[in-house]
């Protein structure tokens, strides 16, 4: 028996079910420091998916005892929103958020400058207002913005994207039904757009031949956001002609 | 023992306890030992040992697979098993465990959720996998995954009469398809070897888990800790995860 829902092809004519191409992300909108009382903020979108991320730190860690004397503490907590699916998600922390929270604090602990601020914590909040498939990837993007918003140093940004397998078909960034009905998914983090996979958790059967084209499917992809990461960064941060002369 | 020690050992190709790096430790299996349980399996991989125990209870279907059975892994790791565990509920590190040793059954597909179901909507049958952590000295993950398919292999179905379940009853064996394997992967001075002990987990980078089927295919991945991976070395991480799965395989008979 097939599931409920699931449309008998997801790709037709070598288009999937929203019209784009296999290799093609969804659109996708970035806006940084768009809150007030955080540190650093920032929000990223692929298509219908949005995360809103806030930065706070470094600041003094509590509880006391966890405090490092050699390094900052990452403390990173996603969660998806009650109204952010279609079924109401219960708020509170599920075994899912956990381990993505878990994940994205290990990637960024890879990227942060942690020895500059010993005793501290610094503190990511994913907020996934709306969710339509690679939401940890959104969330990664985002809050690598809101570090730099934060004026948090870094090694470099951290880029993220998922693939998947649809139809037998191997496409890019996950989205809609084909995250309930394809048959693989994979949400990979890279350091900016090099060969360093800092996160990668794939569910559902591949051979090694997909799984090393998902692989460069996945960097390809890292890459483009990496670049788009960084237009948005210079465009938030540009001089413009009337600070210049401020100075 | 410093982990620089570890780290410099590894650098020299040597392990602390003399082994290969793509060699596992001896590796126990003991089945069907838990009389309470519908499955049980023990696993001891060198010094680390795992206890699994499966329960069969009739419960409600999520309503979005009205004609599913329930599989849940769930991991204990007890305060018996190392002074740095807490009793209180699962922390993160636990449930990293579960959902590991979890997606890789499921998404091997090695139990079949539809004949699980008792009434459509109404009435299926929940597995639960608990997996008990007894001795701690590395690659849970591995002991675990290993001891939640060696147990499944022997779980029964007992007898359903008039909605009250006959423990101790069997009505037939549990169709298990499948013997989804994680193997975990560390990244310790550049250097990738299997089946990390406790002083090795806590010198490695990172580590990567992929847990494979019978056919040779991958069918769950998880890279965990901090420090990147490579592509290469994602691709030695799957040959040796597909390698060693075979070899796992043979313990379990299949």
């Amino acid at each position: 028996m097939t599931k409920v829902g699931k449309p008998e092809r997801m790709i037709i004519g070598g288009k999937r079910l929203d019209g784009r191409e296999l290799e093609h992300f969804r659109a996708i909108s970035i806006e940084i420091g768009n809150l007030k009382k955080a540190a650093g903020s920032a929000v990223f979108k692929f298509g219908d998916t949005y995360a809103q991320t806030a930065v706070f730190g470094p600041q003094e860690m509590h509880p006391k005892h966890l405090q490092n004397p050699e390094k900052s503490f990452i403390k990173c907590r996603y969660a998806m929103a009650p109204f952010s699916s279609t079924e109401r998600i219960r708020p509170g922390r599920t075994r899912r958020a956990t381990e993505i929270s878990k994940v994205i604090k290990e990637a960024f602990s890879d990227v942060i400058f942690l020895e500059d601020y010993p005793k501290t914590s610094i503190d990511i909040y994913i907020e996934i207002l709306q969710a339509d498939a690679s939401t940890r990837c959104a969330g990664l993007n985002a809050a690598s913005l809101a570090l730099v918003d934060a004026g948090i140093p870094m090694k470099n940004l951290v880029s993220s994207c998922s693939v998947g397998k649809v139809d037998g078909k191997i496409v890019l960034d996950v989205g809609g039904l084909e995250d309930n009905y394809g048959e693989v998914d994979m949400a990979v983090a890279t350091v900016a757009d090099e060969d360093k996979f800092i996160l990668l958790q794939m569910d559902g059967i591949v051979t090694k031949q997909e799984l090393s084209k998902m692989l460069d499917l996945a960097r390809k992809g890292c890459s483009q956001i990496f670049e788009m990461q960084k237009n948005a960064l210079k465009e938030k941060y540009k001089i413009g002609e009337g600070d210049e002369q401020d100075e | 023992m410093s982990e620089s020690y570890i780290t410099k050992l590894v650098g020299d190709e040597q392990r602390v306890d003399g082994r290969k790096f793509d060699q596992f430790r001896e590796i126990k299996i003991e089945t069907d030992f838990i009389k309470t349980a519908e499955g049980s399996a023990r696993i001891k991989i060198g010094k680390t040992d795992v206890v699994v125990g499966i329960k069969l209870s009739v419960g409600e279907p999520y309503p979005d697979s009205p004609d599913e059975g329930v599989l849940a892994v769930n991991t204990e790791l007890s305060p018996i098993a190392s002074p740095e565990f807490e009793p209180g509920p699962p922390g993160e590190e636990s449930i990293e465990i579960s959902r590991v040793i979890d997606r890789g059954i499921r998404e091997s597909k090695c139990v079949d959720l539809e004949k699980l179901c008792i009434e459509a909507g109404k009435k299926v049958w929940m597995i639960n996998v608990d997996v008990h952590v007894l001795d701690h000295d590395g690659n849970i993950i591995d002991a675990g995954g290993l001891a939640a398919i060696a147990a499944l292999l022997k779980t029964k179905i007992p007898i359903l009469e008039d909605d009250v379940i006959k423990y101790g009853e069997y009505e037939k064996k549990l169709e298990v398809k499948d013997t989804p394997i994680p193997i975990t992967t560390a990244k310790i001075a550049g250097k990738f070897l299997i089946d990390p002990n406790l002083e090795e987990e806590q010198a490695m980078d990172a580590r990567i888990t992929l847990t494979s089927t019978k056919d040779g295919n991958i069918c769950s991945i998880q890279k965990g800790g901090i420090g990147y991976l490579t592509k290469e070395e994602i691709e030695k991480a799957t040959d040796l995860s597909i390698a060693k799965g075979k070899e796992l395989r043979k313990l379990l008979g299949m």
